[in-house]
């Protein structure tokens, strides 16, 4: 908007700037705040007294002599075990993200070039979806999956998850291929291409974009599920926000909260550096899903 | 093209058929057996549990006995037999309505209402105060402003429900300001119902008002200028352009954030587990996870139940929405 409605009185800018920056104080705040407490032990984070302990880190200097300390990450990971979840959740969102991508692709490809109109149907599918809790869900599959002793293991909740995430990744990528043009396969394939030459030499290489966004949807998808993977997995094989959760059960036992601490801190901090990098492609997305739709 | 259509019917279809049987049904009758129990002042029988007697029944029939819709009208449900009960002993309106709140379901269903009644129209208000604020922002800083926006929202409810919590508790940053304020040691979040529900609003708001800023702030982008400028011309001051011009445009936007942020809040779940809120605070999410948490006695008729009842408030939210997506590919077809 770099036009007349510009020009604007120096009063309203003023009010701005103050609001954007209650706004940015009141959304980052709690995660600095977090971040910095992790590097101190628990008199100091939760301590009655005094808050500033969390800066000036009073306990952690009578405990360990430093100001800062790495000791609730080193037992949050080992003792904690927090190192297998991290583990675990490396592989489901992997799989989550390679499998539902693939099929993704495919499918909205496919959709896409068809000349029945499916798009009202994969929009409504995404749309049950996203209203029914997960919860509910899961709870349907829980049965059978005890039944067929296939209950607690990754392969399972893997499946699950791209179920669930399947019909809005298609919705994105049935979107993304209708801006692709026509004419650019049905060029290659006047030239002698089969179909799925066609998709591989001509569609692939333009298609990262779309794909790329479908992608970072599954992959903060998988990671932060909490629903699924705490139902679907047994103990030993949950991935990272589970195992978060059932530290804080157990909070009599004095290291485990700052177990917690340190776990959000090394479970939040991979996700913001993704977030960082693909912001473009994340917003695009949400508006695609949503000017669109 | 076919994997996905019969991928899809398979999970979506399946596990809805799947807990409308299980809700059907309810766990055995635990068949009882005398035992002789001895110990030195003699022998009495009492009556236990015939564990390979229940085992061998759970092995034949793993759904248990059938109960038909009985399960619906239990005291944990719907509660038919408990509110007429609660309605023709009662003799205030007050008194009904203490038995009205101890029934689970009603609690949540209180709870559940309230919280998306609250959030929703604050999200939409935040959502586009913020998105008009950043959008006058200078192109420099807009990038890392709107990395910080969107912060709480792709944390996961849990986590982000915690890191609060944690600056909120007695023990943090601002619950021990705030009980030195009031001077009060014992004010806590967690003593009384009414607080409880206040910093669960809070943080829906907080968690989902970036949502509705991205939403907003797209389509502010699309928001044609000349009529801006003709407003302008024509004398409109600053407010007077966004009441309207702005919002006249942005409105079939707001409405589709309504409908996204209202899904989302009704399954309202991970932040009731990360404030410890279950006392105070329980939604429909909360119910079924309490009925299958425990891997030894899972309830799972009581939770499809709860499930399908579940599903059929969102249909009856969901069916006019529905109706009108229809009939607009009606037309464009």
């Amino acid at each position: 908007m770099a036009t007349l409605a510009d020009k604007k009185s120096k009063k309203l800018l003023i009010i701005n700037s103050i609001f954007i920056l209650a706004w940015l104080i009141i959304a980052a705040f709690p995660f600095i705040w977090t971040f910095l407490g992790s590097f101190k032990v628990r008199e100091d984070f939760f301590s009655r007294s005094d808050w500033w302990y969390v800066i000036s880190g009073f306990h952690t200097i009578i405990e360990t002599g430093g100001r800062y300390t790495l000791n609730a990450f080193r037992e949050a990971w080992i003792e904690g075990e927090f190192w297998y979840a991290a583990r675990n959740t490396v592989i489901v969102t992997f799989f989550v993200v390679t499998i539902s991508l693939f099929l993704g692709t495919l499918g909205g490809y496919a959709l896409s070039r068809s000349p029945y109109r499916y798009a009202f149907w994969i929009l409504m599918a995404a749309l049950v979806f996203r209203a029914m809790p997960h919860i509910t869900l899961v709870s349907g599959y829980l049965f059978p999956f005890f039944q067929l002793n296939i209950w607690g293991i990754l392969p399972t909740t893997i499946i699950v998850l791209v179920a669930i995430n399947q019909p809005f990744t298609l919705w994105l990528l049935y979107s993304f291929f209708k801006t692709v043009p026509k004419e650019l396969d049905e060029s290659g394939m006047i030239d002698g291409c089969s179909h799925f030459q066609a998709f591989r030499y001509i569609i692939m290489p333009v298609m990262w974009p779309g794909v790329i966004t479908a992608g970072l949807f599954s992959l903060m998808l998988a990671y932060n599920d909490f629903t699924v993977t705490a139902m679907l997995l047994s103990y030993e094989n949950h991935t990272m926000v589970p195992k978060l959760q059932s530290y804080l059960g157990t909070n009599q036992h004095e290291g485990n909260m700052m177990w917690a601490v340190s776990s959000v801190v090394s479970a939040t901090a991979p996700l913001f550096m993704v977030v960082m990098f693909f912001q473009k492609q994340i917003i695009s997305g949400m508006t695609t899903g949503a000017v669109k739709g | 093209m076919l994997p996905t259509c019969v991928a899809m019917v398979l999970f979506i279809a399946i596990p809805i058929v799947s807990i409308f049987v299980q809700s059907l049904f309810i766990e055995h009758k635990k068949p009882t057996i005398e035992i002789e129990i001895c110990d030195p002042f003699g022998c009495k029988k009492e009556l236990g549990v015939d564990v390979e007697a229940y085992a061998a029944m759970n092995k034949e029939k793993p759904l248990g006995r059938f109960n038909g819709f009985k399960t619906y009208i239990d005291r944990n449900h719907l509660a038919f037999k408990e509110l007429y009960e609660g309605w023709s002993n009662s003799k205030t309106f007050s008194e009904f309505s203490r038995t009205f709140f101890n029934l689970p379901f009603y609690k949540a269903l209180i709870f559940t209402l309230t919280y998306t009644l609250f959030v929703t129209p604050f999200v939409i208000c935040l959502g586009f105060i913020i998105a008009l604020s950043i959008n006058a922002l200078s192109q420099k800083i807009k990038g890392p402003t709107i990395f910080v926006t969107i912060l709480p929202m792709i944390v996961t409810p849990l986590m982000g429900s915690l890191v609060l919590f944690w600056m909120i508790d007695a023990e943090g940053i601002i619950g021990s300001t705030i009980q030195d304020l009031f001077n009060d040691p014992y004010l806590s979040l967690k003593a009384s119902t009414k607080l409880t529900w206040i910093t669960l609003i809070t943080y829906g708001i907080w968690h989902h008002s970036p949502f509705a800023f991205i939403v907003f702030y797209a389509a502010l982008q699309t928001v044609p200028q000349d009529p801006i400028e003709a407003a302008i011309i024509d004398g409109a001051d600053r407010w007077q352009r966004i009441r309207h011009v702005v919002i006249p445009h942005l409105y079939p936007v707001a409405v589709f954030i309504a409908l996204i942020s209202m899904m989302d809040n009704i399954r309202v779940f991970e932040p009731i587990l990360g404030f410890s809120a279950e006392a105070s605070a329980q939604s429909f999410s909360w119910l079924i996870y309490n009925d299958l948490r425990n891997i030894e006695v899972m309830n799972f008729g009581s939770a499809a139940s709860t499930s399908i009842l579940t599903i059929i408030m969102i249909g009856i939210l969901l069916t006019p929405v529905l109706i009108k997506t229809w009939s607009e590919f009606g037309e464009s077809r």
